[in-house]
């Protein structure tokens, strides 16, 4: 999915450019707080890992084979910004060395590889882990439906970035049917693959999966053999109940979300709305001026070139919901870490005086 | 480990005087150049002719043969195949070319691709060729890329042989007692594969601070050879981005009138 040059147009590919650039400087500064000054050597060392595990091929059926993309692999292994980090150095590398993606594009690809499949990947694997029991199967499950999920909102943003600056005039339609059809189908095996190698580091060193910090049994301090465990040093994190009522709640309307959106639709009927017929009728609606998002792929809830016209609706109306909720979770930790951080410059400032 | 070196099949050593730029100058050439041959009118196809001499120019000033140029070029396979497609689903009037119908636009439009795709590689991969990869990363750290960027990508040069090579490793292991990797049912192998790699790397990693910490790293790298380039040097660099605008100009001019 390397973009090379002359893909996509100038203006869209030096705006992509600025985006790449203030990602990666915005991960830059996560990832020195994600791993302090290891930051470097194992930056590099998991941007290797990457690159490496990029070659080891996974035979599917019949002579062929696919090999890992590793966007939602690395997220869930070190974090979204050492992620966001290696991915992009990765593609920077094999840009300027292998020539593979233009280097004119590469604001193009940093943005859809590195930067969109990280974040959805991270973003859906938190919030289901926020819904599954905290066990250690939940991970493997989220990190397979993480990776389910990332390379599709992959190609979508391909096929975003396509409409607008994209140098042929192919029908998007045409486009997001081509992507998201070939990139589901790789993202079946993206998911099973980083699902099975998210376990088997799990079963290995499950202190070594970011994802997984909050799982981990703190350490049992025994001061002899066959002695009673040492009380614990440091409390272990108290189960909260109101946590425990707010995941119910998060669960449920996400199910009631996911019904609504994908299952009523599809049973909906195909007539216009009221006020769409009302206006339809009074002849409302002869000078309004169409949606600016008419030609989108989404438009009038429908995926365009999916023929059935409510298989079409109950489509949409998932990816919909799961746009939404990916964006509604990010602006939820966004604020929440806010409100976590508010504190502490003003602990800090007598302190930064007293120096 | 006697692991050969990627960069040996990457950089083509020599004394030509591409060779002799410094790395800074090379890389904004190539960007410029690049730049210039993605905002040309797709219309102008003369243009592009006279890019590609540019570049076999360059190239023979390297003196990089035009099979190794030509080997590495098939990178771009993928993209030529997505670009084949175009004439047949894109919209617009259609011509008829050797009795298919095919659409005008996406034959215009696969050209622009093809045509701007191929000299991209072929830019980039002269710059591979004729510049060693820590003179790219110097380069790279003289354009004022943020040094911990250049640190995390050194790294990752310095160390993807070694890790690929234990994953070769694995992979003869695998091999040596019996395995092969036939179909769906032997993901779970392969991917415990790439979960011991993970662990593997990680842990190097660690090794990796613990021995630059005890050799006194304090979060950045001593830059011991500061690489400068003379106003005689950056002429010369300058040439191929300076000859591409002219002919940009002239395919903007040929397009207009």
């Amino acid at each position: 999915m390397h973009v090379p040059d002359g893909f996509i147009d100038a203006p869209v590919s030096l705006a992509t450019g600025a985006l790449a650039a203030a990602a990666v400087a915005t991960a830059l500064r996560g990832a020195r707080r994600e791993l302090d000054d290891r930051a470097a050597p194992l930056a590099g060392l998991v941007a290797a890992f990457v690159f490496a595990v990029q070659m080891l091929n996974f035979p599917v059926a019949a002579g062929t084979s696919g090999h890992l993309l590793g966007g939602a692999l690395a997220a869930i292994l070190v974090g979204p910004y050492t992620a966001v980090l290696c991915i992009s150095v990765v593609l920077l590398m094999q840009g300027i060395l292998f020539a593979d993606g233009g280097l004119t594009a590469l604001g193009v690809n940093i943005t859809d590889m590195g930067v969109v499949t990280t974040l959805v990947a991270y973003g859906t694997f938190r919030a289901l882990l926020v819904l599954l029991p905290r066990r250690r199967p939940s991970v493997t499950a989220a990190s397979f439906v993480a990776a389910l999920v990332s390379v599709p909102a992959a190609a979508c943003a391909f096929t975003l970035l396509y409409a607008l600056g994209g140098t042929t005039d192919v029908s998007l339609g045409k486009v997001f049917t081509a992507m998201a059809g070939v990139h589901v189908l790789i993202g079946v095996g993206e998911a099973a693959i980083t699902a099975l190698t998210v376990g088997a580091v799990l079963a290995v060193r499950p202190d070594l999966v970011h994802g997984a910090r909050g799982l981990v049994r703190p350490l049992e301090l025994r001061t002899s053999p066959g002695s009673p465990p040492a009380p614990e040093p440091v409390p272990a994190r108290t189960p909260a109940p109101a946590r425990r009522s707010a995941r119910r709640v998060w669960a449920a309307g996400l199910v009631t979300a996911l019904v609504c959106a994908g299952g009523v639709s599809y049973y909906a009927s195909t007539s216009p709305d009221g006020l769409e017929k009302v206006a339809h009728d009074k002849g409302l609606d002869s000078r309004t001026e169409e949606h600016a998002a008419k030609g989108s792929p989404l438009a009038d809830y429908q995926v365009k070139d999916v023929s059935d016209a409510r298989i079409s609706g109950g489509l949409a109306g998932v990816i919909g919901v799961g746009v939404t909720l990916a964006a509604g979770t990010g602006v939820f930790l966004v604020v929440r870490r806010r409100r976590a951080h508010a504190p502490t410059p003003a602990a800090e400032a007598p302190a930064a005086g007293s120096v | 480990m006697g692991a050969g070196h990627a960069s040996h099949r990457l950089y083509r050593p020599g004394r030509s005087p591409v060779h002799a730029l410094p790395p800074h100058c090379k890389i904004l050439a190539v960007l410029g150049f690049v730049l210039v041959v993605v905002s040309t009118p797709r219309t102008a196809v003369w243009a592009f002719a006279l890019y590609a001499a540019l570049l076999a120019a360059v190239a023979g000033t390297a003196r990089i043969p035009a099979a190794l140029l030509l080997r590495r070029l098939l990178i771009e396979v993928p993209f030529v195949a997505f670009a084949v497609l175009m004439p047949f689903v894109a919209e617009g009037e259609r011509v008829r070319v050797l009795g298919l119908a095919l659409s005008e636009p996406g034959l215009w439009g696969a050209w622009n691709v093809l045509a701007k795709g191929t000299l991209g590689v072929a830019a980039s991969v002269l710059l591979a060729a004729s510049t060693e990869l820590r003179a790219l990363l110097l380069g790279l750290q003289r354009l004022r890329l943020p040094p911990l960027l250049v640190q995390i990508a050194s790294f990752m040069i310095r160390y993807g042989d070694v890790v690929t090579d234990e994953l070769r490793r694995m992979r003869v292991a695998r091999a040596s007692r019996g395995f092969r990797a036939r179909g769906v049912r032997h993901w779970g192998v392969l991917a415990r594969t790439a979960g011991t790699l993970f662990i593997r790397s990680y842990e190097r990693g660690e090794r990796v601070h613990l021995a630059m910490l005890s050799r006194g790293y304090a979060g950045t790298m001593p830059v011991i050879d500061e690489v400068t380039a003379t106003r005689a040097q950056w002429a010369r660099a300058a040439a191929l981005p300076v000859a591409a605008v002219a002919v940009c100009a002239g395919g903007w001019a040929y397009a207009a009138g």
